[in-house]
């Protein structure tokens, strides 16, 4: 093509990206680059890093203490995340299927407490679940219980707390992807002699999958690292890798430990991402915003 | 020809490896009102973008007024373009869609406001200035579209399908409002469709473009009854296209097919007996003769009802196909029957025919 | 058949909204209660707003959180919004990798992010405070902002930038009249969002914040893990209703005419 005026001008467009590309290069690749660097440098005494090189910090996690770390949040986040797939597959899946007006209001209804404060929330589920609270007091009025449950700063009240802060991701991602949906394939199965169930299996699952699957991921990667929750919810009982980072961080000022955990944790969630994308073939997390 | 306004020169265009225009060239009077006619992918598009400026050539000249505008920018160019989808900036009232273009040209409030009045006025849509482009049917944008174009007093008004998304009734009525437009302001106006019919209501004259080529150009008259090749005669007027060898040549030739002889106007064509040659003739003139009148015989296959005419399809000995048309609902032979058809001599031309040789 | 599945469709999402509500409801009903034990209703009183309205140390954290929610949404709306139009502009190898580094705060966990702009900025030497707050928030509203404009580019239609310098627009004031315009509910969505995200923050907070500044979630998280007043009811209502403010503004933002594209009736 034959260099025009328009080419030209096109040059005053570099000049937009640069903000962009700047700030990312030295706010974000810096930083991480910085922490990978960090995870093979050797501790100092006390605060800070000499610069030996070491593979120890790698070493330590292997550690019975620190592995148990990881399995109880992989265990956590497993757990919540079965959950929150329960819940919110066919929450998403129901909503697709509302009248366009019902759709509109039940994503407000759906906004109000997600993008209400996550602390006011969590905050919400101490007064339902402390000792004699309103649901112990439930509880043993139905007479389903004789003494009262005492859930807070328990597992399951961690559980709780995860489902509840991370649900809407799952929710919308998969709504998303069966709004998207030709319903008609579904019809057309029926047609062609699925049952409600093979249909289901055959044609909805298959073209909601990346809804799913990104709803997956929107809710397990969160979960291994939202410390506070446990914090908040288990007391000291549950201990996480997110709180786990924190603790060296802040607590034993051990930085390279606490690199060499993030790193981990961050390779976890790239070979997710990854595998997100080759099985459903799609570039952008569906419903992400 | 009168004053000459613009200018096609050796144009050519590709995108990637695939070439859209092939070296045109065509020359457009002031205040005529051409068209563009062809099917989608033909490059009329392109041409038009190239006139406007949106497009660049890869080789080739566009001439504006005696002025090579090549290189251009589209802001630079009396040429104003009426899109497909009619682009009006969605969040600007139509006062300020029409009022753009002058706002850019830094003309005063005043003149602007007075400006706008009479183009609303021209496009008949007096006090829909406050409007939003949401809120008008597809009709009114594409009124508001023009009076935009015009409001900056363009040399050559370019119009890309802009009747393509409006239901027939529509079409009709603003086929004739912008015919009439344009004579009102002895405009030039190079129009793109794909609908003959459109094409030859409004123009002055067609120019037929397929595969990045201009097959014909002439008044809708020429290219009508004297379409140049079996491409044209096809497109503009749905002809039937007969292949044949010429058996006797004089005012008219005879060809030879395997049905028996058909007849077509000599006009010009040097054709030597023995030669395979094209004639085209138009199913409205075909004519249902008796057995021992000539003609060619054939077999009725398909009688259809379309557009308040009769189509009836026949086959002819030896397999080539032909549609003969006659108004009324239906006529008294059947499918099977056996028939024989002929034509007056002077209804049917000889075309250049470059699609069947192959076939 | 077919009835009472959608039936039980309605039961099911009704039963998750309320659980949903459910703690949010608690929370404004005893932000309301005399008594300063949750289980009890000792009847209706304002002494906790009262007491919120004394505190002064939260009103600071209060404003902190605004101003840093307002500098990091501006921040990452400029960001944001030309690096998603440049991107649409030029076509550049480096674009997809920079795309992929700038989503990529809003992919991993909040935790790592914290982790490690709390190393690295100990590494630059930068003071820890409002400033440190307002980098790392950038850097995780940005991919909002990004996402959101680049889908708006991705959909608006071409012709409305040809059209404009057909009729005499250069290259800049296409931009200016045209382009902008037509991105401005994207951008401001995109800022709203970012912003509720960035007051929502604690993670990422708790690493880079200093020790004299505190954000209302940093304060009210300190206050939930030291010790429960009815105070925190009395904010979080309040809390609540600005949120349902800010979603009114969004829906109205929201609502914009439609683009150009879906006005053409084909």
């Amino acid at each position: 093509m034959k260099t025009t005026p328009q080419k030209a001008k096109n040059r005053g467009y570099w000049l937009t990206l640069l903000p962009l590309y700047i700030f990312t290069l030295i706010f974000v690749a810096g930083p991480l680059v910085y922490m990978v660097v960090l995870s093979f440098l050797k501790r100092a005494e006390g605060w800070g890093v000499t610069n030996q090189f070491t593979l120890s910090n790698y070493t330590q996690i292997l550690q019975p203490v620190y592995l148990a770390t990881f399995a109880d949040s992989l265990k956590l986040a497993l757990i919540s995340t079965a959950l929150i797939v329960l819940v919110g597959y066919p929450f998403g899946y129901f909503m697709a299927r509302l009248s366009p007006k019902g759709k509109q209001r039940m994503t407000l209804a759906l906004m109000v407490p997600f993008w209400t404060n996550s602390l006011i929330r969590l905050y919400g589920w101490i007064i339902i679940l402390r000792a004699n609270g309103p649901l112990d007091q439930l509880v043993m009025a139905l007479g389903l219980s004789d003494k009262p449950l005492k859930l807070l700063y328990t597992y399951p009240a961690v559980v709780v707390g995860m489902v509840y802060a991370l649900l809407q991701f799952m929710i919308f991602s998969v709504y998303s992807s069966a709004e998207k949906m030709d319903w008609s394939l579904v019809e057309a199965a029926r047609d062609l002699g699925a049952s409600p169930a093979r249909a289901f299996f055959t044609v909805t699952l298959k073209l909601t999958l990346p809804g799913l699957l990104s709803g997956v991921i929107l809710t397990f990667i969160p979960s291994m690292g939202l410390f506070f929750i446990a914090d908040i919810l288990g007391g000291n009982k549950v201990v996480l890798v997110g709180s786990l980072i924190q603790d060296q961080l802040i607590k034993a000022h051990n930085t390279p430990f606490a690199a060499a955990l993030s790193v981990v944790l961050m390779l976890m969630t790239t070979l997710m991402i990854a595998l997100y994308r080759k099985i459903s073939g799609v570039k952008d997390l569906e419903g992400l915003v | 020809m009168s004053e000459q306004i613009l200018k096609l020169e050796q144009v050519a265009k590709s995108f990637g490896d695939t070439p859209v225009l092939k070296d045109i060239d065509l020359e457009i009077a002031r205040g005529e009102f051409i068209t563009l006619l062809g099917s989608s992918g033909c490059g009329k598009t392109t041409t038009l973008r190239i006139i406007a400026g949106l497009e660049s050539p890869d080789a080739g000249r566009v001439v504006l007024n005696g002025a090579d505008v090549t290189n251009l920018p589209p802001e630079k160019r009396s040429v104003n373009t009426v899109f497909q989808n009619y682009a009006l900036f969605p969040h600007m009232t139509v006062a300020a869609n029409i009022g753009y273009g002058l706002r850019l040209r830094r003309k005063s409030r005043e003149e602007i406001d007075k400006k706008v009045t009479e183009l609303l006025q021209l496009v008949q849509l007096e006090g829909f200035g406050g409007r939003m482009p949401s809120e008008l049917s597809g009709g009114q944008r594409q009124r508001v579209a023009i009076a935009r174009a015009l409001a900056v007093e363009p040399q050559v008004l370019l119009l890309d399908e802009p009747l393509g998304a409006l239901d027939l009734q529509l079409r009709r009525q603003m086929q004739f409002e912008l015919k009439r437009l344009q004579k009102q302001l002895g405009l030039t106006f190079i129009y793109i469709t794909h609908d003959q019919e459109e094409a030859l209501n409004m123009s002055d004259r067609i120019a037929v473009m397929r595969d990045g080529r201009f097959e014909q150009i002439g008044t809708p008259g020429q290219v009508y009854d004297h379409p140049r090749t079996a491409y044209v005669a096809r497109f503009v007027g749905s002809a039937n296209i007969l292949r044949g060898t010429v058996k006797q040549t004089g005012d008219s030739v005879c060809i030879q097919t395997p049905a028996g002889c058909a007849w077509a106007m000599a006009e010009g064509h040097t054709a030597a007996v023995g030669q395979t040659v094209s004639l085209a003739v138009r199913s409205e003139h075909l004519q249902f003769v008796n057995e021992d009148q000539e003609g060619l015989a054939a077999v009725i296959r398909e009688k259809t009802f379309s557009g308040g005419m009769l189509r009836i399809i026949l086959e002819l000995e030896g397999g080539q196909t032909l549609v003969a048309s006659r108004h009324g609902i239906d006529m008294d032979a059947q499918p099977g029957q056996r028939v024989r058809v002929a034509w007056d001599p002077q209804q049917a031309v000889l075309v250049e025919d470059d699609e069947e040789a192959g076939k | 058949m077919k009835k009472t599945g959608f039936r039980f469709s309605y039961l099911f999402m009704g039963l998750v909204l309320v659980i949903m509500y459910l703690p949010i409801l608690l929370l404004v009903i005893y932000s309301f209660n005399e008594s300063k034990i949750s289980s009890v209703w000792g009847g209706f009183s304002l002494k906790w707003y009262r007491d919120l309205f004394r505190d002064e140390d939260m009103f600071e954290a209060l404003w902190n959180s605004i101003v840093l929610g307002v500098s990091s949404s501006l921040c990452a709306g400029v960001l944001g919004t030309l690096g998603a139009l440049g991107m649409s502009k030029i076509r550049c190898k480096a674009n997809s990798f920079m795309e992929y580094m700038a989503t990529l705060p809003i992919m991993i966990p909040e935790i790592i992010l914290g982790m490690v702009f709390l190393a690295f900025f100990s590494l630059l030497g930068l003071p820890f405070g409002m400033t440190t707050l307002i980098l790392g928030h950038t850097a995780f509203c940005v991919p909002y902002i990004f996402m959101l404009v680049k889908a708006r580019l991705v959909g608006m239609d071409p012709s409305l930038a040809e059209a404009a310098r057909d009729l005499g627009a250069s290259e800049p004031r296409v931009f200016w009249d045209i382009t902008l315009p037509l991105l401005l509910p994207a951008i401001a969505s995109g800022m709203v969002l970012s912003f509720a995200m960035s007051f929502d923050d604690v993670i990422i907070s708790l690493f880079v914040t200093g020790v004299n500044v505190n954000t209302l979630p940093i304060r009210v998280y300190t206050q939930i893990k030291t010790g429960v007043t009815p105070e925190i009811n009395a904010l979080c209502t309040l809390m609540l209703g600005a949120t349902l403010l800010l979603v009114g503004i969004s829906v109205w933002l929201g609502r914009e005419k439609k683009p150009a594209k879906a006005e053409v009736d084909y």
